[in-house]
């Protein structure tokens, strides 16, 4: 593979090539988003360099990547904790609850919305409707694993579950 | 959430056996592909099958209640190059069928899609699903790989003539990739930014080719169609209103969950399967259709029945089949700034009275739920919005607009209470209770 | 045609045309932002909307299709709430302060705001600030300004064909960026100050210098490259402040590239040659005209009488006026000598004496939209015709074939069909197998000489896409022309066009370079063309606007044979170190700001221009130098009033397009030399170092295009070289200069080659490269 790309692992080109394949061979762009989540997931997240050998990877003017990287909600274009937490609330799951879940974590950890604990543990952001609004209070831990029924109960098990 | 309780099961006559029950032998051992594999061995004409799903009724579930057969004959005949597209982006809040859908039985959705193909087509498709729902989009993936290992994608389909392939595609964060076009910017890789209407997408759709673009819930009722013939499925329903509808209920009820029941259930009875109202309390408000959808007074949705001619005749709609109950606990000025906060932080930014109108509506809303409102700034919403519906490209400013003409249309009373007092008009710890959030532990008062 | 209603007047338009185009045929203005007739509709800005009958909501008349029958309402009351409804929502982020800002007096949304606005506004939130970036040393930021419109965005995407801005982020916190820590570096970036309807985006070089209305404007032309953009001088107190484009469709649109619009700088240098000056016993003196003038004739007088006029040699710039070429040769012959260029930068005259008339493009510029096929030959073509390269760019969108054969794989940003890349011994055996593949294809003999040629796939593939086509073209570009074999390069072209029944025709490499044929200012039979009068040293030169040691193809030559002439005189608008040292006389002449006169285009169109100031100093026109001089030397025939009297006798009246236009030659060998293996250099003529103006025009030095040169050669050439990447090395041509070495991204690398950017003498095209 070509040197501009190595900040990214052959397995991680790799899984691009296997979105790439999903799309008609002169529409490469269209696994952009795939390649962005697969380098955050790789990086932790989407440095500007990072944008840069997609972009390159791919065929396309870098900002057109950045573009799509600050476009949508889950890239993460700074560093986050090891754990990023993303509770919703929106109104379906305020009415039971994701504030207050929200309220709860906030104080367990000490920080805020778009706050990083100090031991650089956790990130804690508010989410849009994650479409679980009958499991409220929900809660996305890095982006792939939802957590339904958060009660403080849960909430406390889950946190002692991040290592 | 599985289902928790239904009448007239279709859709979700899988989802019984909870996450046990999704794979291909289980959807073949409830009758799963016979649909798909009839249409191909009877050589059915694309016209008859269009034909088939026209007489069911069936309006598209995404939100807009197009008719969907109508949809699939905007398809040009002529032309080679195709797509058909599944809509599986569920992020207007409220909204959570389309994720139990393609958890329990993300085969009827496939095959609904190939079906579709058949009738436009198509020989290729994406499934666009939400970025929320990792676990979801990796199921969907297996249940791909078993549909393509079984032979009903790919090449020549069970021996047949028709070739089609479908894949899917993971969205990452954005509510206004579920509008259609915006969805098909997002599949070429670029910002989710709605596209002018015309062309259509069955003209020019993605990558510029003709395109069906249609729910989830549109596609895995097709096999059930075709299954019971579209007038059976229309007689389940009512006129215009053809077949059983997937309600999401959510805030203030006992069981809140997915409930598949015929087009026009009355929605007291509705409310009576999701376990009535939490704590016994009184109903206040529901918005039928998903955040976007006008919310109407609690007495006067228990007179509705659900389906989309009774709910537009209420003033509301139907729009995704979200139902979000409200009870008494509820302070509709911060419910509405929740809401308004939604669509400034979603709104894509393309179009001025939408990227400048949001704003300006959610500080406004803000302002006086945080005790700063002005007398003149109910007028000034009023204005606001009505300077934002209908000017923009898409109907995200228009969804923007509709809670809060409709909060204060039906709910004056606790704006202006606020502005004058500055205060609620329901009490905090009335609201606090309200969620329920602090029932399960008693360790938890601290927040 | 379809008949639609506009406010009550009805019409007919084309169908597929959109409601804001059927209202501008009708003269009807629609107020808009993001419209614009060149780039694509993005509809977002919502100010265009309108009312149609028959329509529940206001449409967007930018993106709205006209139907039959339909009646549209631009004025109606529906119309003018939405119109105004948009234009509050544009108004509550925007800063209310027009009296500071760099737009004030041009800016769309002040326009419309004073028709459409309220007076005051319910908006009482904080407004947006928006952070600026730096976009380079062109271009200036202001994004508090910005109305998010996209204008800027789709112009680099679709115009300049390298997405180098986008718009970030969403809703609310939209904003519009170069790709982190990039800056706006196309040729043709310039133009998003003009599309910017705010003052988001401004000239950083004119930035705050003067308020629009203080501004006087006169028409010109651009001196620079061969298309003859149309120009607005924009001037004050006798200087130039600023260039904009004049709309002109049929050669630069609405565009101007970087190097027009800035290049301006140049006119104001420290550099200027303001005062008339004389070298005696070796000191150079500041003199009268009168003085000047009588040393300036005195030695050619004298250089005439003792060793006849051929001793004189005239070497012109392909950017002088066609009056000024004119009266320049027409001194030199009735002084008795032949030798008279322009073509400073070739190095092959053997087509001279075969030609059938002036070498053009073949075409018009606006008809290259319709070609369906293009074999662009030995072209930098991006930087050599930014404007030309443009117009392709829309035609291969449009589905045009356009291939490449040349020596460098630079990035044209074009979808090209074919890219042939061959060092540049090769280029004529290339486009011989391209012949040898047409005539294949066509079942036509070829010629003898082409016999043993071989055909392979690159050629086959270019054929095949050639002969696909109905409108063909065969442009040989800068390169080719410079060509050590140009000859044999339009031989084959000249072949190749007649096989396919297309045309075939020449990029114009300088703003007259078909002004100069026009104007004669070639040797005639007996006089030696610029090459030879160079390696044949004369005793005098008459040199006009040129500086020979860096606008010839062998610049080191060229130094070597004005230092040891008797008697140097030069015409410019500037002086340099160079000058001084070989001078006797320098005489300050106008640059095209401060003169009238005219280019003759790569297409043969004849434009004339008037002075947009007053001569800097005791600068003087040209033409009006040469007359006083001619008189003084008593050369007859030089009683002309005007500019517009010499161009009439040099043209035979005022036409429109030169006559004569004729690209064939007669007789020309097809001999296709045998191949070298050595290291061959390609150098370009950097786009900002082309002529003497743009050379001292300060902001487009520092664009990127002017970075330092530096060599690029492939990975196996570095190895066999033992050269490292990134490290300086000796580039020996003839010349020698230092370079830092970058290997080259160039994919398509047949053979070991090196580029440098920077004039070197073309001549010696093998060079040796060594670490340093
Ligand atoms: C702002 C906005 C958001 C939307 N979100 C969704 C969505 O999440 N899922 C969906 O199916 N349709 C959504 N729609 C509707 C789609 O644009 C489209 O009408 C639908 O996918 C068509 O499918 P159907 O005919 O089967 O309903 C949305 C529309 C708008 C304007
Ligand atoms: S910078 Fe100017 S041209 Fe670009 S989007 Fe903003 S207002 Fe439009
Ligand atoms: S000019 Fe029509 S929407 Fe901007």
């Amino acid at each position: 593979m070509n040197s501009q790309y190595n900040m990214l692992s052959q397995e991680a080109l790799a899984k691009i090539d296997r979105e790439v394949a999903k799309y008609p061979a002169d529409q490469k762009q269209s696994a952009v988003m795939a390649a962005l989540v697969i380098a955050q997931d790789e990086k932790g997240w989407l440095s500007q360099e990072a944008i840069a050998a997609v972009a390159g990877y791919l065929g396309m003017a870098p900002i057109a990547a950045y573009e799509v990287a600050s476009f949508y909600n889950m890239y993460d274009l700074h560093p986050v904790g090891k754990y990023k937490l993303t509770v919703c609330t929106n109104l379906p799951c305020a009415l039971s609850g994701g504030v207050h879940a929200a309220d709860y974590v906030k104080e367990k950890l000490g920080i805020d919305f778009d706050e990083t604990t100090p031991d650089g543990k956790f990130t804690l952001k508010e989410g849009e409707c994650m479409g679980a609004c009958g499991d409220a209070p929900v809660m996305l831990v890095n982006n792939k694993r939802m957590c339904g029924f958060m009660f403080p109960e849960e909430i406390d098990k889950l946190l002692a579950e991040c290592k | 959430m599985a289902l928790i309780d239904t009448i007239n099961p279709l859709l979700t006559t899988g989802w019984s056996r909870g996450d046990a029950g999704w794979r291909l032998k289980d959807y073949e051992a409830r009758g799963g592909y016979v649909q798909l594999k009839r249409v191909l061995a009877s050589k059915m004409t694309q016209d008859e099958l269009i034909a088939e799903v026209k007489k069911s009724a069936l309006r598209g579930r995404g939100g807009a209640g197009f008719p969907t057969g109508l949809k699939w004959s905007f398809m040009p005949k002529a032309a080679t190059e195709k797509y058909v597209v599944c809509n599986s982006d569920e992020g207007e809040p409220g909204t959570f069928k389309d994720r139990d859908l393609l958890r329990f039985d993300p085969h009827s959705t496939i095959e609904g899609m190939i079906i579709a193909a058949y009738a436009v087509g198509a020989k290729l498709g994406y499934n666009y699903i939400h970025g929320e729902i990792f676990e979801i989009y990796q199921r969907f993936e297996e249940a791909l790989g078993e549909a393509r290992a079984a032979g009903y994608l790919g090449d020549r389909i069970l021996g047949s003539e028709f070739s089609f392939d479908l894949f899917a595609h993971h969205g990452w964060g954005a509510y206004i990739c579920g509008e259609e076009t915006g969805l098909l910017e997002s599949i070429e890789g670029k910002k989710g930014q709605p596209r002018y209407k015309p062309p259509f997408p069955a003209n020019f759709g993605l990558y510029g080719k003709p395109t069906t673009i249609n729910n989830t819930e549109t596609f895995a009722a097709i096999p059930f169609i075709l299954g019971m013939g579209g007038e059976a499925y229309l007689n389940l329903g009512k006129a215009n209103n053809g077949g059983t509808k997937l309600f999401s209920v959510s805030g203030h009820v006992n069981r809140p969950g997915n409930y598949e029941v015929p087009m026009g259930t009355p929605f007291a009875k509705l409310l009576e399967m999701a376990g009535g109202m939490r704590g016994g309390r009184k109903l206040k408000a529901v918005i039928p259709g998903g955040s976007s959808a006008p919310v109407l007074p609690g007495d006067v949705m228990m007179e509705c029945s659900m389906d989309y001619d009774s709910i537009a005749k209420a003033g509301s709609m139907l729009g995704s089949g979200a139902v979000i109950v409200m009870d008494e606990t509820v302070c509709m000025v911060k419910a509405l700034e929740r809401l308004s906060y939604f669509y400034f932080e979603e709104s894509c930014g393309q179009c001025t009275p939408c990227r400048e109108g949001s704003g300006w509506l959610y500080r406004v809303v803000h302002r006086i739920e945080h005790g700063q409102g002005r007398t003149e700034d109910l007028d000034l919403l009023d204005r606001v919005t009505d300077n934002m519906m209908g000017k923009t490209i898409c109907a995200l400013a228009d969804a923007a607009a509709f809670p809060v003409r409709s909060f204060i249309k039906h709910f004056r009373s606790e704006f202006e209470y606020h502005i004058e007092n500055k205060k609620c008009l329901v009490n905090p710890d009335v609201q606090r209770a309200g969620s329920g959030f602090f029932r399960a532990s008693s360790t938890a008062g601290a927040a | 045609m379809i008949e639609i209603e506009i406010d009550g007047k009805a019409l007919q338009v084309a169908e597929g045309s959109t409601i804001i185009e059927a209202a501008h045929q009708l003269g009807t203005y629609i107020p808009h932002f993001c419209y614009h007739k060149k780039l694509s509709i993005a509809a977002n800005c919502r100010m265009c909307l309108v009312q149609v009958e028959k329509a529940p909501k206001p449409m967007p008349a930018c993106a709205t299709p006209v139907t039959n029958g339909m009646k549209v309402f631009t004025h109606s009351e529906q119309a003018v709430k939405a119109q105004k409804a948009v234009m509050e929502f544009l108004l509550i982020n925007h800063p209310l302060d027009c009296p500071i800002c760099d737009q004030g007096g041009e800016c769309q949304l002040q326009d419309l705001a004073v028709g459409y606005g309220e007076s005051a506004s319910k908006y009482q939130e904080e407004k947006r600030v928006v952070p600026d970036k730096d976009l380079g040393p062109l271009v200036s930021t202001d994004l508090t300004r910005c109305i998010n419109c996209t204008r800027c965005v789709r112009f680099t995407a679709e115009i300049a064909g390298f997405m180098e801005l986008g718009q970030s982020f969403r809703g609310e916190r939209a904003e519009i960026m170069p790709f982190i820590g990039k800056t706006v570096d196309t040729e043709l970036s310039g133009n998003i100050i003009d599309l910017c309807p705010v003052g988001a985006l401004t000239s950083k070089p004119f930035r705050f210098s003067a308020r629009t209305w203080e501004l006087s404007r006169r028409k010109s032309v651009s001196p620079h490259d061969g298309l003859g953009s149309n120009l607005i001088v924009q001037t004050k107190h006798d200087r130039v402040m600023r260039v904009l484009p004049l709309e002109n469709e049929d050669l630069n649109e609405c565009w101007l590239t970087d190097k027009e619009r800035f290049s301006y700088q140049g006119l104001n240098s420290a550099e200027r040659l303001t005062k008339p000056m004389v070298k005696q016993g070796g000191v150079w003196q500041e003199v009268g005209w009168n003085v000047a003038l009588d040393y300036a004739a005195h030695a050619l007088r004298d250089v005439a009488k003792t060793h006849g006029g051929a001793a004189i040699g005239g070497l012109l710039s392909p950017h002088a006026t066609l009056e000024e070429m004119y009266l320049v040769q027409k001194l030199l012959r009735g002084l008795g000598s032949e030798n008279i260029d322009f073509r400073l930068r070739h190095s092959d005259f053997s087509a001279d004496g075969k030609r059938r008339g002036t070498p053009w493009l073949g075409m018009k510029i606006a008809d290259i939209g319709g070609l369906d096929r293009v074999l662009v030959v030995g072209s930098f073509l991006r930087k050599d015709h930014p404007l030309i390269a443009q117009r392709l760019r829309q035609s291969a969108k449009r589905g045009a074939q356009i291939s490449i054969l040349h020596s460098a794989d630079d990035d044209l940003l074009i979808k090209l069909t074919v890219r042939a890349i061959a060092a540049p011994s090769q280029l004529p055996a290339r486009l011989a197998e391209v012949v040898k593949a047409v005539a294949e294809l066509k079942g036509r003999p070829v010629d003898p000489a082409l016999a043993t040629v071989g055909a392979g796939d690159t050629a086959k593939q270019i054929a095949a896409s050639l002969v696909s086509g109905s409108k063909t073209a065969i442009l040989l570009g800068n390169f080719a022309q410079q060509h050590p074999q140009a000859a044999t390069l339009t031989a084959l072209a000249q072949e190749l066009s007649g096989l396919l029944g297309g045309s075939f025709g020449f990029l114009g490499e300088a703003a007259n370079s078909v002004g100069g044929h026009a104007a004669r200012a070639v040797p005639g039979t007996t006089g030696l063309n610029a090459a030879a009068m160079l390696k044949e040293a004369r005793q005098a030169y008459v040199v006009l606007g040129a500086e020979p040691e860096l606008d010839c193809a062998d610049g080191a030559l060229a130094l070597a044979a004005l230092t040891q002439a008797a008697a140097v005189v030069v015409l410019s608008p500037f002086k340099s170190q160079a000058m001084l040292d070989y001078a006797a006389v320098l005489l300050p002449v106008s640059p095209f700001s401060e003169t009238s006169g005219s280019f003759v285009n790569t297409e043969g169109r004849v434009q004339g221009f008037h002075a947009a100031v007053k001569p800097l100093g005791e600068t003087r026109p040209a033409w009006k130098v040469l007359r006083v001089l001619a008189n003084l030397l008593e050369v007859a025939g030089f009683q002309f009033n005007s500019s517009e009297d010499v161009r009439a006798e040099a043209l035979g009246g005022q036409p429109e397009f030169v006559s004569g236009l004729d690209n064939g030659i007669d007789g020309g060998a097809l001999t296709l030399a045998a191949s070298a293996n050595g290291l061959e250099r390609v150098a370009d003529v950097p786009i900002h170092f082309a002529d003497a103006l743009v050379r001292r025009a300060p902001a487009l030095q520092q664009a990127s295009d002017s970075a330092a040169p530096a060599a690029r050669m492939n990975a196996a050439t570095l190895a066999k070289l033992g050269l490292v990447a990134g490290e300086r090395a000796r580039v020996d041509a003839g010349g020698t200069a230092k370079v830092t070495l970058r290997r080259s991204l160039m994919p398509v690398c047949p053979m070991a080659w090196c580029v440098s950017r920077q004039p070197m003498p073309i001549r010696s095209r093998w060079v040796r490269c060594s670490p340093f």
